[in-house]
């Protein structure tokens, strides 16, 4: 199989466009862009040189020599952390961002978790001149409090989602009001593969570039695909993003979820946010809260295409718990010396818990992000402990 | 188009052909004593009310409704109970039901189209399921005897506001403004020229909401629109001290404006 377009909007029965009426037309004439756009080469090109003088793309593939003789198994790592702000994001919203150009939009709207899609967001509104609002829990700002003032500093405003379990969900649910006020002037820069169509299917056409990457580079170093390609799923970009240069070949896809914000792992189909998917949700249909130590994961559904993936049985989903993924965390850190985001750190902690079953394997993990953000997080939850490794001197 | 309207529309055209102009107000199901709220709008001359189900996640709704929504939750309330108790009541006018698509999914499309019609809930207004997503539900609310209220909105275009208008049961809800539902200080421009685009198209009722919040917002709008839909305004009285007393006061004043 490949990644193709969605057939009117849905990938199978997954998908759609469930959205208040006044956003449909809207949802309308981002489709017809964003097909315009990208089959526009000089649309293309202009993209393709932001990712790279600006973003630092291509982003490396590492392979971990002390890790996998510590796992048994060969792991490689492709580095979106070494992006320009951090994280894998920053190649849809450079995409989006020039999208919003093109249709004569002046304002970005975002939501974001970790603050991760809101730096990247107020990152391409500074560079093209754009203005930017971007939405993010209380809880989330609070709790990625550096994000938050990164985003300001660039020029972003950020406003507070007060309301229900104020974490990522909420922080789309103002997005989206805000969207359906501004509409005219404003272009929703949505920061996962989720949400109405287009945008699951455009936000991952923009990622798309991280599994081609991968896939030369893979084949450059061991003459073939890995056994085995991880990411962490949250909404699932990162993901959909590197499974899409796999998917038509017989590596394993496997996504990991956190514990607490397992849309596949314990929901339902359901609809929110736009789109039919797995859910998190009660048995009345009230969407439950996410709870996960990642801000970027606490999320209770997942983008449409990953559902219809689990559905079809072309990937599978795994859940691992926030303990597990601190344990990754710290491992990751030791043996390679690359600090690893929280959200990456859930597709390692799985990897680390499973090596036997991936003994002798080669296994492609996309580090989709850098752990800046979280080492005051960690700080607090390690050096409290007492458990972090080198904590000398904690002790009188 | 169906050859006999539902008896939400009956009632919505029966006001327009004595020369009135129809009065909807929107309540939280499981707000308060959200039942005497609602027999409160009824007695102070109502046409038809709105009854949300509450549900977790309303993005076409502002902080007033978001808040009865969260209070309402707290307080346990379930569809099933908001169904329950509207089986129940006798107030006298139309009922339909406000909520979000989850819910009736959730619920099974026709197994929650037949529950309202058993429990005598005329019609169902669920605003973030558009006309192309729409088609699963009408075959079942149809099938029910529901009447599906859809929403028109400032942004479509005339070919499709006359597709909406086509596919409506009830009335059609014309969105007042670019927005989520909430009091605003004037009347928005929008809510006018949405209305007049609507009559223009269709012979359904019009009834325009979302930033209708004073008797004198209502009355202005329904120099063109067949009626008016208000719902923070209302709710707004149900989350503070005045309850269903209040509501019965407020709606009186609409009734006034618009007689």
């Amino acid at each position: 199989m490949t990644m193709a377009e969605p057939v009117g909007g849905r990938f199978g029965e997954f998908g759609g466009r469930f959205v208040p009426e006044t956003l449909v037309p809207a949802c309308e004439e981002l489709e017809a862009a964003f097909r315009s756009a990208w089959a526009d080469e000089s649309f293309r090109g202009e993209l393709n040189q932001l990712l790279g003088d600006y973003a630092g793309r291509p982003s490396p593939l590492t392979e971990c020599h002390r890790l996998s003789e510590e796992l048994g198994l060969r792991l490689l790592l492709k580095r979106e952390d070494l992006n320009h702000t951090g994280s894998h994001k920053i190649n849809n919203v450079l995409g989006q961002a020039l999208l919003a150009v093109r249709m004569g939009k002046t304002r970005l709207v975002a939501e974001t978790g970790a603050g991760q899609h809101g730096v990247a967001t107020a990152t391409a509104a500074a560079l093209l001149g754009l203005e930017c609002v971007v939405y993010m829990g209380e809880v989330d700002m609070e709790r990625q409090a550096l994000n938050v003032f990164r985003m300001q500093l660039l020029g972003a405003e950020v406003r507070s989602a007060m309301s229900g379990s104020r974490t990522l969900k909420d922080a789309i649910n103002e997005a989206m009001r805000d969207w359906v006020a501004t509409v005219e002037s404003s272009h929703y820069c949505l920061g996962s593969v989720m949400g109405p169509h287009p945008y699951p299917w455009m936000v991952r056409e923009l990622h798309r570039v991280i599994g081609d990457e991968a896939r030369e580079q893979c084949r450059e170093l061991m003459g073939r695909d890995p056994d085995v390609v991880t990411a962490c799923v949250g909404g699932g970009s990162n993901a959909i993003g590197i499974f899409s240069g796999f998917v038509d070949g017989d590596a394993a896809l496997v996504g990991v979820e956190p514990a607490g914000g397992a849309a596949i792992g314990r929901g339902v189909p359901g609809v929110v946010h736009g789109s039919k998917s797995f859910l998190m949700q009660d048995e009345h249909g009230q969407v439950l809260e996410a709870e996960s130590i990642s801000a970027g994961l606490d999320y209770p559904g997942i983008g449409p295409e990953h559902s219809h993936l689990a559905a079809i049985g072309r990937a599978r989903y795994e859940t691992v718990t926030d303990d597990e993924v601190v344990a990754a965390f710290e491992l990751l850190s030791r043996t390679e010396g690359i600090i690893p985001a929280l959200e990456p750190a859930h597709a390692l902690a799985w990897v680390s818990r499973d090596r036997q079953e991936l003994a002798g394997q080669s296994v492609l993990l996309n580090l989709s992000g850098r752990g800046d953000k979280d080492v005051d997080q960690m700080m607090d939850r390690l050096v409290a402990d007492g458990s972090a490794s080198g904590d000398d001197g904690q002790s009188e | 188009m169906s050859a006999e309207p539902g008896p939400l529309e009956a009632a919505l055209r029966g006001r327009r052909s004595q020369g009135g102009k129809a009065l909807v107000p929107y309540l939280t199901g499981g707000l308060g004593d959200w039942q005497a709220g609602l027999a409160a709008a009824a007695d102070a001359g109502a046409d038809a009310i709105e009854v949300g189900i509450p549900f977790s996640d309303p993005v076409m709704d502002g902080p007033v409704i978001q808040q009865a929504n969260d209070r309402a939750l707290a307080g346990g309330i379930t569809p099933l109970a908001v169904l329950d108790a509207l089986g129940r009541l006798d107030i006298g006018v139309p009922l339909a039901v406000m909520t979000y698509y989850n819910i009736a999914f959730r619920f099974g499309l026709e197994r929650f189209a037949s529950m309202l019609a058993e429990q005598g809930v005329a019609a169902a207004i669920l605003p973030d399921l558009p006309l192309e997503e729409a088609g699963p539900w009408t075959e079942a609310a149809d099938a029910a005897g529901v009447e599906t209220v859809l929403l028109a909105a400032p942004t479509a275009s005339d070919e499709r506001l006359g597709r909406i208008c086509a596919r409506t049961r009830g009335f059609v809800y014309g969105v007042g403004l670019l927005g989520v539902t909430g009091e605003r200080d004037e009347l928005a421009s929008s809510a006018v020229v949405m209305a007049g685009r609507l009559k223009q198209v269709t012979d359904v009722p019009v009834l325009v909401g979302v930033g209708v919040g004073t008797p004198e917002q209502a009355q202005e709008v329904c120099r063109v629109a067949d009626g008016a839909v208000v719902g923070s305004a209302v709710v707004r009285r149900m989350l503070g001290d005045g309850g269903p007393a209040a509501v019965g006061d407020l709606i009186g004043q609409f009734r006034r404006a618009l007689d």
